[in-house]
């Protein structure tokens, strides 16, 4: 076990070197066709993810947080800025791609379509084993089983997929990210697919792998009670860009963001009045002049980005990248917020 | 006369591994203007039950209990009788309802379609301007009607179905997981729209969920299923935020409230799985997964019992002789549980 299950070590850890980050990442898609635009999926995003992290990157769908995650494993190319792990840009080529995958492992949303039908839980979860050319086959597949609460691993070894419960099977989908020994895992929506009772467990599941292993995780979801089960910090995301970025204590507590208030504002239970955002997300091959929220900001609608003379700004002046921050104070892109943190401090 | 009753319903589906019993027995009602939410896991019989409303179940469900719409079983209704019930009674949003759109046609064709068949008088003018009144009312563009499928967004795919579900003016809609999959934006979209609906139209509802706090913000009412029964039903938001049963308990603990820290870094879930239909615990079915469960619960099974004003629950933690036999474990408020039961 490593020196980051202690906890004394892994605050001291934090603010140094970053296992994985983003630095100026921005992804295009060029567009099909004759009058298709190129999409800019990812448009300019600093992140860092400290050792034994987990952080939460929300948003809705076509907000290009799941192009973030795919550019942080590796699978997408980031058009500018680059993609650092342990504080090494990231380099493509095929044999040193491989010896990343086997630090930064992926969790898919559909434990279902992410196992084979036809192989045993054995040989789903000995696949990476075998591809990396690791020894000890069968000691580590019975270790990452039995480390995901698949107890005792023996008795799983010879089942199939469709012989698990939806909870087992993402079990077993992570064992398969675990076997390898990673230091960092990508999960995009880990329980979106799963039964509610199940949720809880599979949330703890990652707990437990961050406190005994000093596994970072950067989990992808639209679902803020997983921030707040889980995160260490939540970054927020908005058409490309991180518009807010803190702990989920002082995130939540205080939103600074529009968007980020009219997120929390609509799950059930909120204390604050419903904002409902109307529209669509936008769309990643037009985004608006000035701050990219502006057409759908209830600031900005209500007249109090006006009132606060900040108007002409949200219409017209496009906000600096927020820079990647450590486990410091809350960061905010927005221009109303920014007059009022000064005129408050 | 309620809107919707179902009267001890037990469905069990024929299989070659010998007989599954889906729903063993729950009895419902649903008013007019009234929204009653239904909760509980994948395999619990919750789309059974929604199903079995407009007698949409394969052949090989065998149904048994009274389904009264209106004060008529819909079990016993004649095909035509029923036909008639269906869209223009009663009408259901389905779970995925996103891939239920015919993706060849155009929508407007799609809503117009039941309008048509079910008033035979209606010309096609009169229908199309119907459409375009149900898609306003659903928060769509009226020219949205020239749209095929795959030029909509998941939410407003899920509002065409809405508007599908509404065009024959039904007296009653069941909503199955109508927003699973749904960005929470998107989803309050939505929720806003079928809360607005009941409101306005004055329609009775049943919503199917699994996420207890979807349903506490929507619904009056809650029932909670755990392996085809009703365990828990009353007040939607008693239900939430102080349950009685502890299944509905950990359901309710599954999608933490935000700033609640007692849920902060520590998720909880429930472990095991859900029974197997086929093969039942004996006594109390939750039993063998359930915290605080007695010795008795292994071979004694509560009926629903009397759990404070306007709730009922199905554990022997309500029932007015109940005494605690492990006295180790105890959950959230027990004193106050049985104090109430007893009342």
């Amino acid at each position: 076990m490593s020196a980051l299950s202690n906890p004394d070590v892994l605050d001291a850890d934090r603010g140094t070197t970053p296992i994985l980050s983003a630095a100026g990442v921005r992804v295009r898609f060029a567009g099909r066709g004759r009058r298709r635009a190129a999409a800019t999926a990812v448009d300019g995003v600093n992140l860092d993810i400290a050792p034994g992290e987990i952080l939460a990157l929300v948003g809705e769908s076509g907000c290009g947080k799941t192009t973030l995650a795919r550019t942080m494993l590796g699978l997408e190319r980031a058009t500018q800025g680059q993609v650092l792990f342990d504080g090494k840009p990231l380099s493509y080529r095929s044999g040193a791609l491989r010896t990343y995958r086997r630090q930064v492992q992926l969790v898919l949303q559909d434990p279902t379509g992410s196992l084979n039908p036809r192989h045993t839980v054995y040989e789903a979860v000995a696949e990476g084993v075998r591809i990396h050319r690791l020894d000890n086959e069968v000691g580590r597949v019975t270790d990452a089983l039995s480390r995901c609460g698949m107890r005792p691993p023996e008795r799983f070894f010879e089942r199939y997929p469709h012989e698990l419960s939806g909870g087992q099977r993402q079990r077993v989908v992570i064992a398969g990210a675990l076997v390898l020994e990673p230091k960092v895992l990508v999960a995009d929506e880990p329980v979106a697919s799963l039964d509610a009772s199940v949720r809880g467990e599979i949330l703890a599941l990652l707990l437990k792998l961050r406190d005994e292993l000093g596994l970072a995780a950067l989990v992808v979801t639209h679902d803020l009670g997983l921030a707040w089960n889980i995160a260490d910090r939540l970054a927020v995301m908005y058409l490309g860009r991180i518009v807010e970025v803190g702990t989920p204590e002082q995130v939540f507590s205080q939103p600074l963001h529009p968007y980020t208030r009219a997120l929390m504002s609509v799950l059930p239970e909120s204390p604050i009045e419903p904002i409902v955002l109307t529209g669509e997300p936008p769309d990643a091959t037009r985004i608006p002049a000035g701050c990219r929220f502006h057409p759908r900001c209830p600031e900005f609608a209500s007249g109090a980005a006006a009132a606060a003379g900040v108007a002409e700004r949200c219409a017209n002046v496009p906000l600096p990248v927020l820079p990647a921050s450590g486990a410091g104070s809350t960061q905010v892109s927005c221009h109303l917020a920014e007059v009022k943190l000064t005129e408050a401090g | 006369m309620a809107l919707l009753e179902l009267r001890d319903l037990a469905i069990t589906y024929r299989t070659e591994e010998g007989p599954v019993p889906a729903v063993r027995g729950v009895s419902l009602t649903v008013d007019a203007g009234q929204t009653l939410g239904l909760a509980g896991e994948s395999g619990c019989g919750k789309s059974t039950i929604a199903a079995s409303i407009l007698r949409l179940l394969p052949g090989s469900a065998k149904v048994t209990g009274q389904i009264l719409f209106r004060g008529e079983d819909v079990l016993t209704m004649s095909w035509g009788k029923l036909r008639a019930v269906r869209w223009a009674g009663a009408s259901i949003i389905f779970q995925g309802a996103m891939h239920s759109l015919n993706p060849v046609q155009r929508i407007g064709k799609q809503i117009a379609e039941p309008i048509l068949l079910h008033t035979p008088e209606v010309t096609t003018a009169q229908a199309s301007r119907r459409v375009a009144e149900l898609l306003s009312q659903v928060g769509l563009p009226a020219r949205r009607a020239d749209s095929y499928p795959h030029e909509l967004s998941g939410g407003q795919k899920q509002r065409v179905m809405i508007a599908m579900a509404l065009a024959c003016s039904p007296n009653l809609i069941v909503a199955d997981e109508p927003t699973t999959a749904l960005d929470v934006m998107i989803q309050a979209q939505v929720l806003t729209l079928i809360g607005d609906l009941v409101r306005e139209t004055g329609v009775g509802m049943i919503m199917i969920s699994h996420d207890l706090s979807v349903l506490s913000a929507t619904c009056e009412r809650l029932a909670v299923m755990y392996a085809g029964r009703i365990v828990e039903e009353g007040p939607a938001h008693q239900v939430f935020t102080d349950a009685k049963h502890p299944y509905a308990e950990a359901l309710a603990w599954a999608f933490p409230v935000i700033g609640d820290s007692r849920t902060r870094l520590s998720p909880r879930g429930l472990p095991g799985d859900p029974p197997d239909p086929a093969q039942l615990p004996d006594g109390c079915t939750f039993h063998p997964r359930c915290a605080v469960a007695q010795p008795q619960c292994a071979t004694r099974q509560v009926e629903l019992w009397s759990a404070g004003e306007g709730r009922l629950a199905a554990c022997v933690r309500v029932l007015p002789d109940f005494t605690d036999e492990s006295g180790a474990k105890t959950v959230g408020a027990p004193q106050d549980q049985r104090d109430e039961a007893v009342a």
